[in-house]
Order: structure tokens, then C-alpha cells, then sequence
């Protein structure tokens, strides 16, 4: 089991390394650093002294690659290649092209993120099991007809609406919670309420159906057929036996985004002021600040790759067969 | 004098790529079967005539050219530099009837109070009345509504006569095609007895015909959709948008159709290290989050543009271009999920014996790959085109409410989201930019998404059974 473990983590190595060319080809090689100064200082009146001074206050004077005039170790050491990008490894993110130290930044703006996808993943789980559940223990029958119809009514509706429609109907019409906005401690509570409910109702469609294929799969297994062969009771099959084992996709289907929650939705936390990573991202995309944007989408590239090999691993729990391969 | 943007051209290569798809799956009975499978379908006929409108609305949208200036006395006839499309010659009214700023659907007075110079020298503050909006109304507070319902009324007659008149047409064709009179065809169609489903193809038509016809006559007079904050109108920009969404859902998956289909093959055929290098190929291009992915590249693209402001002739070409470049970024993202499909197909694929039988005849690699597996794959690859459609046009909504997504100069549904959200916070509210957007994207998603599932039924081997 470790030695699997250690493996998989060895993979994953190259592809953080391919993601780290990637951006770095991205933001330095597509786009010199003298494009990206004339973005940020406006494009036609500027100098070359102010874009000099915007590169060297930022580090971006530095050969590419390989410092012909440093010393030793330096040659390689003191380029834009390993001060911005070797270094995202040991996640030490640098400062934002306006100044900021990012790494702080991300380390505060975590967790409003959190306070949103958590909830909003657990309620969500929950309530996705229990219509799949429903529309599966009805199946063909009017319940489950006009369930999916609505499903597929509700899938093919913008998120945008659903984030509009809830910010109208319950912060402006109802008055019920504040439109958006954050809050410390437990005030935070009654900002993240309208967030997580419409996350939660805008992936009711998809993920409904989603859920209600597995649990249907499920049902038509030889197994099912055995236990109610043997007496037992229809709801006693579709609690103990039918869910139990249609939890197993799920679950491992979920473990996959479980380090992502910490990005948050960029969407969501623009549209109700959330001060978290995802509204974090956007602004950052509209300064084009491009040391942020690089540091979230090596941040993102990273957490993904974790998901990935807890996936890995928590198949090997459900299902050791995984592991003799 | 006919423009074609870099866009139109490959929409013009989809078409040729869709009309030769036809013309060679009609001749072959393990392609024309699980179609006929989908016309049997009364929903999927009704999604696909809604979206047959809507893609004949972005193919109108699609032929470009430049208008001709009309001749005067003094000068000769030039041409426009604006360019213009065949569609902006239908929707001319529509386009030209603009008014100073926001007003509500249907209305006749503008939003909002303005000072007003009277007759008799005074000025006054007060909602003033539309340019075009109920513009032939002498006393709009009493007729409108009487006018309003007046308008609609013809418009749903004309449009009953004009579906009456076409549903007669096709059951007369139908009639002709089948050998049965008349009499028999309507029979049928009655009772919903033939093998593609015309019943429900003619009542979505008929109902779209009978729409068409009351928004078309109510357009003359009034805006059906208000106007938006510069006086255009909103239904001209909802309509003149779905190009914009046909594209993107279309485009994307033409551009990454070949590397899915190439990369998927090669992996699952060869394995090996050649495996492996696509494999790490689309593990890290999966890793990076799709929307950062994308930001960055838009991003790069905008300087890019920036610098080279020179070389583009006009704001629509520019356009144009970032959203073929948008339509690469989004298939760089979406090409991975069908290579791994296609390679764990033709994983199992190249076991099987006419494959080795293949094999053992000493037919190049090459044709194995394009004679044997290929055929044997599209049912996935057809599915993943259809199923991806609704994914993308509520991509681009997505994507452009951030910015990153298509030119802010450019139509589209997600900018209209975009310069609605400001409005929200205005009291009353301005609710109908949204409102038509809303409208048009749910009515396209919606279809396309019916008749995915409808193909994904007919074409998944494991489903038709």
C-alpha cells in the first residue's frame, strides 16, 4: 500500500513539471515581459525607462533561461525561469506584479472559500443522493418521468440565472439574507446561506440524473435480485444494499474535488462578494495581474493532482483489487 | 461585395463536412439505423426543429459582405466599410429603429423622466415619448393595451394561416412520397402512424411559425424586447447572438475533433510509450483548472492584440479572431475527456479478431487505425459532438460574464448577462435584457440537450439493446 502510494506520488511529478512549462511558456515566452509592462503602463504612451523600472522592480530584468554574467551556481539560479516559476514547487508564490505577497494572500483568502464549497458539498451530496435515490425507487413510473423532465429543464438554465434569480428573489424580494458581501466569524454565516443554496439547487439537474443512472445500474445487479429473492423487504434493499454500494462511485467521484475546494468558484464569490481565491483569480484577471493568474493556475494544477491520487487511493480501499495491478 | 471572416469560413467547411456526412450515411445501414432510431423520437424531432431555426438564423448571420452605399447626385455608389451580414438585411427595422436610451418591453414611453421642451416654450419633467415605440398610438395610457392585444391577435392569425398552409404542403408531399392520397396521409399524421415523427415535427413548427408571426408583427410597432442602455434593441442583439452561440458550441469541437480522434487512436492502438507520452500529455493539460487555462490565454491574447493593433482592418475582425481563439482554448481544455474514451475503446478494439485478423495480413498500421477502428469509435465521437453543444453556448455565457470570453463588441448572450448586471440595482428594475437572453439561451440549450440524449439512446450500443 505505501510503496503504491509513494509510486503514485512520483508520477505525479512530470505532470506538475509539464504544468510549470506550460505557464512558464505561457506568461514569459509567448509574451515577453516587456509585453506584459506595456499592457500595465498603457499601450502607446510609455518609454522604455518606465518599462525597464516596472521590470526591475518585479524581477522581470533577469535573462530567461541562463545568466550569462552571474556566478556558479547563479547562472541558473538568478533568471526569471527558476525566481518565478522553480519556485512555485516549494510554494513560495513571489509578489504580485502590483506588489502584493500572494502567498499571504492565499493563505487568508482560503478560507471564505472554504466556507462556501464545504457546506455547499455536503448539502449538496445530500440532497443530490436523496432525489437520485427517490427518482431511482420510482422508476418509470410519473414520479420518475417528470423528475428527469425537470432535471433536464433545470440543466439547461445558465448558472448565471440561478445566481440572479436567488439574489433577486431572496435578498431584494424577500429580504431574507444580505445580496452579497462577507462577514468575520460567525457573522460569516448569513452571507454564505444565499451562496451555498443556489450552488446547491443550480447542480440539482445534472447531478440528480447523474446519481439516479448509478443508483438504476445498481439495481439491476444480480444481487438486488438475491435479496429480494431471499424476502427481503423493497426499502430494506434500496437503504442496505442499493445505496451502500451506489455510494461508492459517488464518493470516489467526489474525492477528486475535494482538494479543489480550497479555489472556490469563481463565478459564485464574484457575484456575492466573497472575498475568497475565486473572486481573488478574478480580480487578478482583471488588472491582469499575470503573477497571480500564474500562481493560481499552478495552485490549481497542484490541487487537482492531489485529488487525483487520493482518487487513486481511495479506490484501493473500496476495491483492493486496484492495488495488485 | 462578400466578406468572410476566418469563422465563417469554417462554418462554411462544417456545413460541407455535415452535407457529405449525410449524403454517406444514407448509403450505409449501420449509420442510417440508429438515426432512424432518433426520427422516431416525437421530443427529439421537436428539439431538432428548433435548433434546425436556430442554425438557419446563424447561417443567415454567417454570409457577410459590405453594404452599398447609395448613390448620390455628387457621388458615385460605394461601398460601406461597415460589414454587415444577410441576416442584419432581414432585421433591418429591427437594427435602424433605435431609441435615445432604456425602455421596458412593449412600452411607449422611455424608462426613465427627461426634461421635455413644450409646445408653448416651458419645459417640464416627465417620461417622454418613444421614437419608434407606439410611435402611430395618439393617446398611448388608453389604446396600448387594446393595440397590443389588436397586434397579436393578427399576428397569431397570419401565423395559423401560414403553418395551416405549410403542414398542408408537407402532408401533401408526405402523401406523394408514400403512395397514400391525401385523405390517408392526414390519417396518419393524426395518429402519429408514420416512421419519422411528423406529427411533433409539424406542431413545434406550427408553433414556432404562429411566434415568429406575433413577434414579427408586434416588432413593427413596438420593441418586443425593450431597449437596452445605448437605445438598441434588444431583441436585434438576442437574435443577432446566436451565431455567436452556434460557434462556439460548433467550432470547439471541430477544432478538437482530429487531436482527440489521432491521440485517442495512437494510444489505445500502439500502447507503449506512445501511450504514455499521451497519456502525460493530457493528464497535465486536464490538471490546469479550464477557466485559468483559458484566462491566461485570453489574457495574452488581449496583449497580443494590443500590439498589433495594426493589422486588423476592423473591431470585427478583431472580434472574429478572439473568438476563433476562444474556440481553441475551450477544445484545448474539452479535447481530453474524448481521447480517454476513444482510448480505452480501442483498447478493447484491438483485441478483437478482425483487428488481429488485420494485423495478420500485413495491413499498415495506418489502415488499421482509419479502415478498422475509426468506424467502429464514431458512435462515441457522435455522441461526445452532441452532448458537448450545450455544455459550450453555456460556457461562453459563462466565460464572458468574466471577461474572458468573446469580444465586449460582439453579440452575445453572455454580454448581455453582463451589461444587464449592472441594471439589477436599479429601481424599477430593468429586467429585460436578461429576460431575452434568458429566453433564447434556455429555448437552444434545452433543444440541444433533448436531442443529445435522443442520439446518446440511439447511438450508445450498450443502451440500444
Amino acid at each position: 500500500m505505501i510503496s503504491y502510494i509513494l509510486r503514485r506520488i512520483a508520477y505525479a511529478f512530470p505532470i506538475l513539471i509539464g504544468v510549470n512549462i506550460i505557464t512558464f511558456v505561457l506568461f514569459f515566452v509567448v509574451n515577453t515581459p516587456d509585453d506584459m509592462a506595456r499592457m500595465q503602463l498603457g499601450m502607446k504612451r510609455v518609454d522604455d525607462a518606465a518599462i525597464s523600472k516596472w521590470k526591475e522592480e518585479r524581477g522581470y530584468d533577469k535573462p530567461i533561461l541562463w545568466n550569462q554574467d552571474a556566478e556558479a551556481i547563479e547562472k541558473i539560479t538568478d533568471t526569471i525561469f527558476f525566481q518565478n516559476s522553480v519556485k512555485l514547487f516549494i510554494f513560495d508564490f513571489g509578489r504580485s506584479d502590483s506588489g502584493r505577497d500572494i502567498g499571504y494572500d492565499i493563505s487568508q483568502r482560503m478560507w471564505p472559500s472554504l466556507a462556501i464549497t464545504v457546506p455547499g458539498l455536503i448539502l449538496g451530496l445530500l440532497a443530490y443522493i436523496t432525489f437520485g435515490l427517490t427518482l431511482a425507487f420510482f422508476r418509470g413510473s410519473y414520479v420518475d418521468v417528470s423528475g428527469v423532465i425537470l432535471c433536464v429543464v433545470m440543466m439547461s438554465i445558465s448558472g448565471l440565472f440561478y445566481i440572479i434569480g436567488g439574489q433577486y428573489l431572496i435578498g431584494k424580494f424577500f429580504h431574507l439574507v444580505p445580496i452579497s458581501g462577507y462577514d468575520t466569524g460567525f457573522n460569516a454565516i448569513k452571507f454564505t446561506v444565499l451562496p451555498v443554496l443556489v450552488g446547491l439547487v443550480g447542480g440539482i439537474g445534472s447531478s440528480t440524473r447523474w446519481y439516479r443512472t448509478i443508483f438504476l445500474e445498481e439495481m439491476g445487479k444480480d444481487y438486488v435480485r438475491t435479496a429480494k429473492a431471499k424476502g427481503l423487504s423493497e426499502t430494506r434493499v434500496l437503504y442496505h444494499h442499493v445505496l451502500m454500494n451506489g455510494l461508492i462511485p459517488i464518493l470516489t467521484g467526489v474525492v477528486v474535488i475535494l482538494p479543489s475546494l480550497f479555489i472556490g468558484s469563481l463565478i459564485v464569490e464574484s457575484f456575492f462578494a466573497i472575498p475568497g481565491l475565486g473572486s481573488y483569480t478574478i480580480d487578478a484577471i482583471s488588472a491582469q495581474d499575470f503573477a497571480i493568474v500564474r500562481s493560481m493556475v499552478f495552485l490549481g494544477s497542484v490541487l487537482y493532482i492531489i485529488g487525483l491520487i487520493l482518487t487513486d487511493i481511495s479506490y484501493t480501499l473500496v476495491d483492493p483489487r486496484v492495488r495488485l495491478n | 461585395m462578400p466578406v468572410i471572416f476566418i469563422t465563417d469560413a469554417f462554418i462554411f467547411l462544417l456545413v460541407f463536412m455535415v452535407s457529405a456526412y449525410v449524403l454517406y450515411a444514407r448509403q450505409h445501414e449501420h449509420l442510417r439505423a440508429p438515426w432512424h432510431d432518433v426520427a422516431r423520437r416525437p421530443l427529439a424531432m421537436s428539439a431538432a426543429i428548433i435548433l434546425v431555426v436556430y442554425v438557419a438564423v446563424g447561417l443567415l448571420d454567417s454570409v457577410h459582405f459590405h453594404p452599398e452605399l447609395e448613390a448620390t447626385e455628387t457621388t458615385q455608389a460605394v461601398q460601406s466599410t461597415e460589414v454587415s451580414s444577410l441576416l442584419d438585411l432581414v432585421l433591418d427595422d429591427l437594427r435602424k429603429n433605435t431609441e435615445r436610451t432604456y425602455s421596458a418591453p412593449l412600452a411607449s414611453y422611455a424608462f426613465s423622466k427627461e426634461m421635455i421642451d413644450l409646445p408653448n416654450g416651458k419645459q417640464i419633467r416627465d417620461y417622454p415619448r418613444l421614437k419608434f415605440g407606439g410611435v402611430h398610438l395618439n393617446n398611448p395610457e388608453t389604446e396600448r393595451l387594446a393595440d397590443i392585444s389588436k397586434h397579436i391577435v393578427i399576428g397569431l392569425l397570419f401565423g395559423l394561416i401560414i403553418s395551416l398552409l405549410v403542414s398542408t404542403v408537407i402532408v401533401f408531399i408526405l402523401g406523394k412520397s408514400h403512395k397514400i392520397s391525401f385523405k390517408q396521409a392526414i390519417n396518419k399524421i393524426c395518429h402519429n402512424d408514420f416512421l419519422v415523427s411528423w406529427t411533433a415535427m409539424l406542431i413545434t413548427m406550427s408553433l414556432i411559425i404562429m411566434a415568429a408571426c406575433i413577434i414579427f408583427n408586434l416588432s413593427q410597432y413596438y420593441h418586443v424586447f425593450g431597449t437596452d442602455k445605448v437605445g438598441q434593441d434588444v431583441l436585434y442583439q438576442a437574435i443577432k447572438s446566436v451565431r455567436t452561440g452556434l460557434v462556439i458550441g460548433t467550432l470547439t469541437t471541430l477544432v478538437m475533433l482530429p487531436f482527440a480522434i489521432m491521440m485517442g487512436l495512437m494510444a489505445g492502438y500502439f500502447r507503449g510509450w506512445i501511450d504514455d507520452v499521451i497519456q502525460y500529455l493530457y493528464t497535465t493539460l486536464n490538471s490546469i483548472p479550464g477557466v485559468l487555462l483559458i484566462a491566461a490565454s485570453i489574457l495574452l491574447l488581449q496583449v497580443y492584440i494590443g500590439n498589433h493593433a495594426d493589422d486588423f482592418n476592423s473591431i470585427e475582425e478583431r472580434a472574429d479572431l478572439r473568438l476563433l481563439f476562444l474556440c481553441i482554448i475551450l477544445g484545448i481544455t474539452s479535447w481530453t475527456g474524448l481521447c480517454r474514451l476513444l482510448r480505452a475503446e480501442t483498447l478493447k478494439l484491438r483485441e478483437i479478431d478482425y483487428v488481429q485478423a488485420a494485423q495478420a495480413f500485413g495491413v499498415s498500421n495506418m489502415s488499421i487505425m482509419l479502415r478498422h477502428l475509426l468506424p467502429n469509435v464514431m458512435h462515441i465521437v457522435m455522441i461526445t459532438i452532441v452532448i458537448d453543444f450545450s455544455g459550450l453556448v453555456l460556457a461562453e455565457a459563462v466565460l464572458s460574464y468574466i471577461n474572458i470570453g468573446v469580444d465586449p463588441s460582439m453579440n452575445s448572450w453572455g454580454n448581455m448577462i453582463n451589461g444587464a448586471r449592472l441594471e439589477m440595482a436599479r429601481e424599477p428594475i430593468v429586467w429585460w435584457s436578461l429576460a431575452a437572453a434568458f429566453v433564447f439561451m434556455f429555448i437552444l440549450v434545452l433543444a440541444a440537450n433533448l436531442f443529445s440524449d435522443a442520439v446518446r439512446d440511439s447511438f450508445d450500443p450498450r443502451l440500444r439493446h
